[in-house]
């Protein structure tokens, strides 16, 4: 549990000369009933693990379709507590390792140790909070330490030597690797700024890369999956929830996006 | 506990408000801001050009005028400041000239902003037309509505206005954009944010330009200063921009939040009164929130004070009792209006008006001492609004 299922699922795929994917979806789409056999398509179709989403007003990283994602999980009643009900449901389910992505504000205003110690019960592994960089993450490490859940730090094309530094002393169970400048969202051309990412980050620490942020298409993956360890593709998944005529519709769209970028990351 | 005035602390806090909780992708350009602005701040060339752009263009000084009519109708001593007759009807372009100063030395060609009222969104307008900037400005749907001479404004300036619809399309939702804009274009593109809010350095850097309102009124009445000191607070630029050089000095300082239908109702802009600490917009600061931490819709009818969050100093001088803050409803701004222009011949901006109406409200309590208004805007962009609600 917890911040070992990652490493050890990171030693696996390393051996198998691989990248993990992660696919992000937001708790509570279409709606908060429906939300697990998403998952469970997802585990199915390749998945080796999840970001789970906890709705929020103000999602500062997120493009317009998590944003979207987000209003309508929201509106249909996911508050935090039934989006953390739902990662327990998941890991029970599909014994994936999830990792539990929301900002800082709910976090905060729950208590920082209190809402880790929630997502360590729902059997979450790590946490993912965008906008608390690592000179804001200290209490979040603390906690996660206590609870025995990794916290993944950010670097982006735009942060300098120093900074990756610093993400590698903060121990995270990952670093995401920010493809594209910019917020979450589909693009036609991505990562073209990667391979010299991961490479500085490298030089620095061998904890797992993982690279996220405009990664949508299997071939964008694949690229991503030959320097990253590992791959989260978030908005092209949502997208397809979102258009989606009915959820057996959005299943089985889900599945098949997912075993195409599954393929893509072996 | 020692009350701090100057800096915020290395991490940008103001106690334990403000820092920098900011996607890592802009944390780089946040860092480099930060060193630019204090480069630029103890740069002499660097003030003297500010000034004279103050002077020759702004128009600056802005005047005190002794409300002497006014004063006499509420049986209170009433000074303004007047920044409504600054360039471009507000405080706003202060900052707007500052920052845009600062683009053009840091090289970035092309600056971004955000806009309730769309003050800020024509004084930053303005300042790109001055500097030779490309410029955007985003603006919520409702606003765009309610202000729309403003929008006009910043279209003739040159600006491409885009319009937000997420959220309920009001100032939150355009400051979200702007920060997701900023986050895609940063290597090239400067974010000149409006008011003192965002991450570290942006209360700090926009508090030192505002910082100019209090230092004239230090200048303009020496020794004889005011006893209290009222100003609207949206973000908090123009009330920080009085209040800090005239705090500790013996000064009541209040700043006044929107109340809207009345804090009863949960429709209102009253962070500090009526709102709890958390993260917003990359600081530490009060705000409006369920019970779950996310964030409330604000309610104001004057699009600049209806914004769920409040600068992190503000929350800092509110907590160590530097300044009070208090609230005034919709209606009570819409009469405050209407006693300024009868009384001085002033049509204030509807945000500037609640100061106004807080002091109207409060004349007995007032009485025999000066009081000094911060008028932060005039209100030309507000005349249709009012004009429905007669
Ligand atoms: C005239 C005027 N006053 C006040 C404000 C509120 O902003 P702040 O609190 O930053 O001064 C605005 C904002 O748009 C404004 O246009």
């Amino acid at each position: 549990m917890g911040r070992e299922r990652l490493s050890s699922l990171f030693a696996r795929t390393r051996a198998e000369g691989r990248a993990v994917l992660l696919p992000y979806m937001t708790a509570g789409l279409p709606d908060p009933g429906t939300s697990l056999a998403l998952f469970e398509a997802m585990a199915g179709a390749g998945a080796d693990g999840f970001e789970v989403g906890i709705p929020y007003t103000d999602p500062l990283m997120d493009g317009p379709v998590i944003q979207q994602g987000s209003e309508r999980a929201i509106e249909a009643g996911t508050s935090p507590d039934v989006a953390l009900e739902l990662v327990a449901a998941v890991v029970e389910s599909t014994g994936l390792p999830v990792l539990v992505m929301t900002y800082a504000n709910p976090i905060l205003h729950r208590g920082v140790d209190e809402f880790v110690a929630v997502a360590a019960e729902a059997g979450a592994d790590g946490v993912i909070v965008p906008d608390l960089p690592v000179e804001e993450s200290g209490p979040l490490r603390r906690a996660a330490d206590r609870h025995g859940l990794g916290v993944v730090q950010f670097v982006a094309p735009t942060s300098g030597t120093a900074r990756i530094e610093a993400v590698a002393a903060a121990d995270p169970c990952f670093v995401y690797a920010v493809a594209e400048m910019g917020v979450t969202g589909e693009r036609a051309e991505a990562g073209g700024r990667l391979d010299g990412l991961v490479g500085r980050i490298r030089a620095v620490t061998d904890v797992p890369v993982v690279a996220g942020v405009g990664i949508s298409t299997p071939s964008q993956a694949a690229a991503a999956a030959r320097v990253a360890d590992g791959v989260i593709v978030g908005s092209a998944l949502v997208r397809r929830v979102l258009e989606a005529d009915s959820p057996d519709a959005a299943t089985s769209e889900l599945a098949q996006a997912v075993a195409d970028l599954a393929a893509a990351v072996r | 506990m020692t009350i701090k005035l100057d800096r915020p602390d290395e991490r940008g806090r103001f106690g334990e408000f403000g820092g920098r909780f900011a996607p890592e992708t802009l944390m780089p350009a946040l860092e480099e801001l930060e060193t630019a602005f204090a480069e630029a701040w103890s740069d002499p060339e660097f003030r003297t050009e500010f000034s004279e752009i103050l002077t020759t263009y702004i128009g600056r000084p802005t005047p005190l005028h002794p409300a002497r009519s006014l004063s006499e109708h509420l049986g209170v001593e009433v000074l303004l400041k007047r920044e409504d007759l600054a360039h471009t009807g507000a405080h706003k372009i202060n900052n707007a000239i500052g920052q845009g100063l600062l683009a053009r030395r840091m090289g970035k060609p092309r600056v971004i902003a955000e806009t309730g009222a769309g003050q800020h969104g024509v004084a930053t307008a303005t300042a790109a037309a001055y500097f030779g900037l490309d410029c955007t400005v985003y603006m919520g749907e409702v606003d765009i509505e309610r202000q729309a001479l403003n929008v006009l404004r910043m279209e003739i300036l040159g600006a491409e206005v885009v319009a937000v619809r997420t959220g309920a399309g009001t100032l939150k939702d355009a400051v979200s954009e702007a920060m997701r804009d900023w986050v895609r274009t940063v290597e090239d593109t400067h974010y000149v944010i409006g008011s003192v809010v965002g991450p570290h350095p942006f209360p700090w850097m926009v508090r030192e330009f505002q910082r100019v309102i209090g230092e004239e009124v230090l200048g303009q009445m020496g020794d004889d200063l005011p006893d209290v000191v009222v100003a609207c607070v949206g973000g908090g630029s123009n009330a920080m921009g009085i209040f800090h050089p005239l705090a500790e000095r013996g000064i009541e300082l209040v700043g006044i939040e929107a109340a809207g239908e009345g804090i009863d109702t949960g429709r209102h802009g009253a962070s500090i009164g009526a709102g709890t600490p958390g993260v917003l917009h990359g600081s530490a600061t009060y705000l409006l929130q369920d019970e779950q931490g996310r964030v409330r819709e604000a309610h104001s009818i004057s699009a600049g004070l209806d914004y769920p969050g409040v600068g992190p100093e503000h929350a800092y001088f509110h907590q160590t009792g530097l300044a009070r803050y208090e609230s005034v409803t919709d209606d009570e701004a819409l009469e405050g209006v209407e006693l300024l222009a009868r009384t001085e011949g002033i049509i204030p901006a509807l945000e500037s008006a609640h100061a106004i109406a807080w002091v109207a409200r409060e004349r007995r309590r007032l009485e025999g001492r000066r009081v000094l208004v911060n008028l932060s805007g005039r209100g030309d962009k507000d005349v249709e609004e009012i004009g429905k609600r007669r």
